[in-house]
């Protein structure tokens, strides 16, 4: 068959729409845990590995290295350093922000891994990497048991 | 199980729980928008039924007449040799009867789907629909059916230009 | 002999099946796959390769949800690979990973299947809307139980069956699953309790469907080598099959799965197995909807087409009959977190064929276990074949 060839755009035939979808992830056993620490104690906690010692941040329910389950928990702190950082001027749909927001990947200690959240405080062009940070809670009666309930990273001064 | 093992991992909760507060969530809702394109055949089968016809593309190779069309028989795997009208009836070669609405919300009116072989493709070549001006228990294999297209001014090219599938007798095909 | 290196089956892990887990994808992963090491005797260090199957990423709502589980599957820095093939992801994903180890390249293999279809809501079937042709199909308000409600009517048309006949399948599962621990929904029910339950689509109501669950299942795999140095009693993968047919469903009769047919013979081919109801002790055939297994008995030509429902009948299917048929009691029973479903059924012939299998031990010491899912547009066929 000699596939005719499409001039007119008006015989191009498509078909929208969408999937409806909702999702509810739950935290998981670790991320319960870690989430409740902030909301109820303003602390990050990190889970240890009892056989080779790793501290993960955020903590998790296994060890990754050695599959050992994770029963030890340690309290990391507030504060941390900037491990790397970006600065963002667009929003998720591309539109240009009033404020520019910085991301950062914060790291605490020896711990492996860290956390991705805002800097406050901070104009762009003062962050560094390696700047220590601290973390800057909402009040207990705003906290929900969740990421944000961290406002932000702030300099330590 | 292993007999040896005592107990298995999980901890289980219920849906309620979301509800009640109980056990914390993060929520979410994709905003993601499609827009499928009909392609080459199925474009030109959307045309057709705009024109109240069924058409198939056939090929030389198997001799198959094909519905839905498609550019390439899939037996052969070859481009299809041509396009080919077909009827607007055919054979009820399976149905169920629903009572689900697309959001597995239930109906009242029951729709009676179907798998309907057509008549002049290759035997065999069923498309789905639903069936129309029928009591649901009274539907049967084998039930010959014919197509009740929407008006032409209303008709938009799609498959939804046949609004259904009526039972007829034979002798009146 | 097909492969280079002869595969066994040297430790097997499970979690809970039900309705919601707390645990996370990952966390559901870990459990499984841990469980699978400690009873191979392995640790995660002695294991080369990983092979992951999970459903669609819009079940669990994570996009690349083969990477986002790697680690709970102990893939950290090592050769990993996410397979899925439909409803027939978990019988695949053994087979995927038997051909890593068949081939000699690796010497173990830890195989994951995992599932959290209660992250989607209301209903995970809102997850397979797009499965169907977006053209011809989805404006005419398309369900997914239409598509098996047609299937099934057809094999019940031409085998002039009634839906007693079907019913019983739901019966005996659920009640075989009474005595498997991770069952969701084992249950003692009758026909009857079948037959009265609400018509979602007819023939299919209610009690014909398996549930939506969370679940996470896994294998540890060792070459011939490592096998004997590790355990006394390898179960052996003698035989595997894979086989899809056309999206195309309108087209083909649904009265006979063709494919799962092909797969079956490939599997059959490979073990040496020339009379399969002989030789077969028990079997797993997959189980999403009570007529399925009917289905599948006769396309893993256990019977001759239209006669299972018969056998059932008779219950030679019975845990103590001639054929076991879904002696764990199957997604009916034990529940449906579709990958980890089919692994399940796996792990349910790996432990029977080692005896291991406590109150659901089928009697006359089995030698030769079969497995089979099922998947994609009423399409795909996995099939494996068990040996002590």
């Amino acid at each position: 068959m000699s596939l005719e060839k499409i001039t007119d755009p008006r015989n191009m035939k498509h078909w929208l729409g969408h999937m409806e979808t909702d999702y509810r992830y739950t935290l998981g056993i670790a991320g319960e845990r870690f989430l409740n620490e902030i909301k109820e104690n303003a602390r990050i906690m990190g889970s240890k590995c009892k056989k080779c010692g790793v501290i993960y941040v955020p903590p998790r329910m296994y060890c990754e290295e050695c599959f050992e389950k994770l029963e030890e928990w340690v309290d990391l702190g507030i504060n941390g350093e900037v491990y790397t950082y970006t600065v963002a001027y667009l929003d998720r749909e591309g539109k240009r922000l009033a404020e520019p927001v910085i991301y950062a990947l914060i790291t605490f200690g020896d711990a492996f891994g860290g956390l991705v959240h805002k800097l406050g405080e901070v104009k762009p062009e003062e962050v560094w990497i390696g700047m220590p940070v601290e973390a800057v809670f909402k009040p207990p009666y705003e906290r929900k048991g969740s990421i944000t309930d961290i406002k932000y990273f702030k300099p330590i001064q | 199980m292993s007999e040896k093992i005592k107990s298995y991992p999980g901890f289980r909760i219920r849906t309620a729980d979301f509800r009640e507060g109980k056990v914390p969530y993060v929520a979410y809702r994709p905003k993601v928008r499609y827009a499928w394109s009909a392609g080459i055949a199925m474009s030109r089968f959307l045309e057709e039924l705009k024109n109240g016809r069924i058409i198939a593309t056939y090929c030389n190779s198997c001799g198959r007449i094909m519905v839905p069309p498609r550019v390439f028989c899939e037996e052969c795997f070859k481009p299809a040799d041509g396009w080919k009208h077909v009827k607007d009836t055919g054979t009820i070669n399976t149905y169920s009867v629903s009572f689900i609405a697309g959001d597995a919300s239930r109906i009242k009116e029951p729709i009676i789907v179907a798998v309907i072989d057509i008549d002049g493709a290759s035997p065999g070549m069923g498309i789905l629909h639903k069936i129309g001006e029928i009591d649901w228990k009274e539907v049967k294999f084998g039930m010959k059916v014919k197509a009740v297209w929407k008006p032409p001014e209303e008709r938009v090219g799609s498959i939804t230009d046949i609004k259904y599938f009526k039972p007829v007798k034979e002798e009146t095909l | 002999m097909f492969g280079k290196k002869r595969v066994a089956i040297v430790g097997a892990g499970l979690t809970l099946f039900r309705r919601n887990l707390k645990e996370t994808g990952k966390e559901l992963a870990y459990e499984a796959a841990k469980m699978a090491l400690d009873a191979s005797g392995l640790e995660l260090r002695d294991i080369q390769t990983v092979v992951m199957g999970t459903a669609p990423d819009a079940f669990d709502g994570v996009h690349m949800k083969g990477e986002y589980l790697a680690d709970g599957a102990g893939a950290r820095g090592k050769p990993y690979v996410r397979v899925f093939v439909g409803g027939g992801t978990g019988v695949f994903t053994p087979l995927a990973g038997w051909w890593h180890v068949a081939s000699g390249q690796f010497d173990t293999c830890l195989v994951v299947c995992e599932e959290k279809m209660s992250s989607c809501f209301p209903h995970p079937a809102y997850a397979f809307t797009t499965i169907f042709d977006n053209i011809l199909a989805r404006p005419l308000g398309t369900t997914l139980i239409w598509i098996f409600a047609l299937e099934m009517h057809r094999y019940m048309h031409k085998h002039n069956l009634k839906k007693e006949q079907i019913a019983r399948v739901a019966v005996k599962n659920k009640k075989n699953a009474l005595d498997h621990p991770c069952a969701q929904l084992g249950a003692n029910i009758t026909v009857e309790d079948v037959l009265n339950s609400e018509v979602l689509c007819w023939p299919v109501q209610r009690l014909d469907i398996s549930p939506t669950s969370d679940g996470a299942a896994a294998l540890v795999l060792a070459s011939e080598d490592v096998a004997k140095k590790i355990t006394d009693n390898p179960v052996w993968i003698d035989g595997v099959g894979w086989c899809i047919d056309s999206t195309l469903w309108t087209n083909r009769d649904l009265y006979y799965p063709d494919y799962v047919e092909y797969a079956a013979r490939m599997a059959y081919r490979m073990a040496g197995i020339k009379n399969p109801p002989k030789e077969i002790d028990l079997a797993e055939p997959y189980d999403p909807f009570d007529y399925k297994e009917l289905h599948h008995m006769e396309g893993l030509l256990l019977c001759r087409k239209g006669e299972a429902p018969k056998l059932t009948e008779e219950g030679v299917t019975q845990r103590d009959g001639d054929l076991p048929i879904c002696p764990s009691g199957g997604l009916l029973g034990v529940g449906n977190p579709i990958a980890a479903a089919g692994l399940m059924k796996v792990c349910e012939v790996f432990w029977q064929l080692r005896g291991e299998a406590g109150k659901r031990q089928v009697p006359g010491d089995p030698r030769t276990g079969l497995a089979q899912a099922w998947g994609d547009l009423m399409q795909y066929g996995s099939v494996i074949i068990l040996r002590r």
